[in-house]
């Protein structure tokens, strides 16, 4: 399997020139699979999405027309309690999250153990990846009613439940704290120490250089991080499930009570509204998140 | 307090000075020890939750009886080879497409971009909404029509192609972010060129030179890939499919322990996982700054 054993293609003049003109059109070929895969397997789903949102099929003349009323009906009452929940969880654990991260972050940073480092970057990396139902299993071995730290401590009798907001919420800390780790370490590397003896030199104390030179810096990359940490809460499903079921009211769960029939019959259309309300947060979000990325990586080159 | 009792003559300069030195370190180590515990204390737990049965002693038997329980095997097995279908499809979509754009169809790379990006903003939980829309338009009104085969071939219960186009979706922004890192650090056209120079052909310079280059890349893609299929959840269980995720959760009702033990056993194998990936990565050091972007970017929670 060597150069050799392939037979040499004949590279004459008039060969590559044709090839040459060839190129512009053959390379455009190659990212049609792409294109056409997208467009068949993920705007074919979402377009069904947006049009089940917005339109209602008369079940007797088969008419359709269209109407707001999903849409509207998703922003009320319990669908409105969920898509709040939602945010509230997702904006507390992206905040907590992201104070717990920087701190860890910044105490990776500081240290000059090379081995500590690595180590905390891989472990940051594994866990941000350890989402989902062995994470919720996890938790119910150790926090749950019959699990190993509750009894030692008897957290029963101190008021602790895992199947609540606050049980939730420490969940999502175990797969967001990491994440934001794995983020802003980058950034906080970019904090060159020859700001801070300039800032010190000039007589500026710590908390004035986090102030007006830190801070500032490291705003777009903090930013972004938060923003991350909420989408990647926001669109968490696997967890609660596994862990609540459906005694904390998320959106998510919501979507998946009204897809898989456990509430009214025609409600398929509302879980349609809930779902475009979350890609509209969603997109939000990612707006957001974008140029923020963009403006943080300028300083860390 | 060792400030206080030296001389009196530069009290406060000292007191300053022993105040930078010694506190940074003990809050350094204070914020690390209290993240060991939070991120040690449920994996710890975990494995004493599946080996210790209060008042019966130790035993492993929740690991041992894992290869006879009902359904692992097969729900394993279903996994696996939907993560080998799903990266095989990702790969092979977004790697030509990629390097097309590199080539010679520069223009195309915004939308390409945004292609690979989009999916970033629906939730899983919104897209199965939209496939499932799809998929009850199957019965309802093509019936009659040779397109229900494919309805029905896409949903077969051995091989749920369904599951392997939804999860492409959901990985192309990490096979996207991972592959176009890897590309940023190699000169494709000039790669190319010379390869084509001396007389390979088109097959030949891809396989032999531009793939090698790419190892660290196409691994951090396929690492991605694969996690996120192993623990995908919601998708497999809205639309009725039990791979590895869903059985987790159907035996955890009257198997607790045996549960938490795979649940364990998944986040050993994403470790292990993650250490040959960057083994792989410092192997080819042309790609390596691949792997701390890519492994920002993470499977649905």
């Amino acid at each position: 399997m060597t150069a050799l054993s392939q037979p040499p293609t004949p590279v004459a003049g008039g060969a590559s020139r044709r090839r040459r003109r060839r190129r512009g059109p053959r390379t455009h070929l190659a990212a049609l699979p792409l294109l056409g895969f997208t467009a068949l397997c993920f705007g074919l789903p979402v377009g069904a999405l947006l049009y089940g949102a917005v339109t209602r099929t008369d079940p007797d003349t088969g008419a359709t027309a269209v109407t707001g009323e999903h849409l509207a009906r998703s922003l009320q009452g319990p669908y409105l309690g969920s898509l709040i929940g939602s945010v509230q969880l997702s904006a507390l654990t992206a905040l907590i999250g992201s104070v717990l991260g920087v701190l860890i972050a910044q105490a990776i940073v500081t240290s000059r153990s090379r081995a500590l480092r690595d180590a905390a970057l891989t472990a940051s990396g594994v866990l941000a990846n350890f989402g989902g139902v062995p994470l919720a299993f996890a938790f119910i071995a150790t926090l749950g009613i019959s699990g190993v730290v509750t009894q030692l401590a008897d957290l029963t009798s101190l008021g602790w439940n895992l199947y609540s907001f606050t049980g939730l919420a420490v969940v999502y800390l175990y797969f967001l704290t990491p994440l934001m780790v794995l983020v802003i370490v980058p950034a906080l590397d970019g904090l060159r120490p020859q700001w801070r003896e300039a800032a010190q030199n000039a007589g500026a104390s710590g908390r004035q250089f986090w102030l007006h030179i830190g801070l500032p810096v490291l705003a777009p990359s903090l930013l972004g991080g938060f923003v991350l940490l909420f989408g990647s809460a926001f669109a968490a499903h696997a967890t609660a499930a596994a862990l609540v079921g459906g005694s904390v009211p998320l959106v998510t769960l919501k979507i998946a009570d009204a897809l898989s029939g456990n509430v009214l019959v025609g409600q398929e259309n509302v879980a349609l509204a809930l779902s475009l309300d979350m890609i509209l947060i969603a997109g939000l979000v990612m707006a957001v998140y974008l140029p923020l990325q963009r403006r943080s990586a300028r300083w860390l080159r | 307090m060792a400030a206080m009792t030296t001389s009196t003559i530069d009290r406060p300069a000292r007191a300053a000075a022993t105040r930078r030195r010694g506190r940074p370190r003990i809050w350094r180590g204070a914020v690390l020890a209290l993240a060991a515990c939070y991120f040690l204390i449920p994996l710890a737990a975990s494995f004493v939750f599946t080996v210790h049965t209060p008042g019966q002693g130790v035993s492993f038997e929740a690991y041992t009886a894992l290869l006879a329980a009902d359904g692992f095997t097969d729900s394993l097995l279903l996994s696996l080879s939907l993560a080998a279908a799903t990266i095989a499809l990702a790969l092979l979509l977004a790697v030509p497409a990629l390097v097309a754009v590199r080539l010679g169809a520069p223009r195309l790379r915004p939308v390409v971009e945004v292609m690979c990006m989009l999916p970033l903003v629906v939730p899983p939980i919104a897209l199965v909404t939209g496939v499932s829309t799809v998929l009850r338009w199957g019965p309802d009104q093509l019936s009659r029509t040779p397109l229900y085969q494919t309805f029905l071939a896409v949903q077969n219960e051995e091989f749920p192609l369904v599951l392997v186009l939804a999860y492409t979706v959901l990985a192309l922004p990490f096979v996207y972010r991972s592959l176009d890192t890897g590309l940023r650090a190699v000169d494709v056209p000039t790669l190319v060129e010379a390869a084509r120079n001396c007389g390979a052909s088109w097959p030949y310079v891809v396989v032999r030179v531009l793939l090698p280059n790419l190892r660290a890349a196409l691994a951090g893609a396929a690492f991605l890939t694969l996690a996120l299929v192993l623990g995908e959840f919601t998708i497999a269980s809205l639309l009725g499919f039990e791979p590895f995720a869903v059985w987790i959760v159907t035996i955890s009702g009257s198997q607790a322990r045996m549960s938490v033990a795979v649940s364990v056993l998944s986040l050993l194998i994403t470790w292990a996982l993650l250490l040959l990936l960057s083994r792989a990565g410092t192997a080819a050091a042309t790609a390596a700054p691949s792997r701390d972007s890519s492994r920002t970017s993470r499977k649905e929670p």
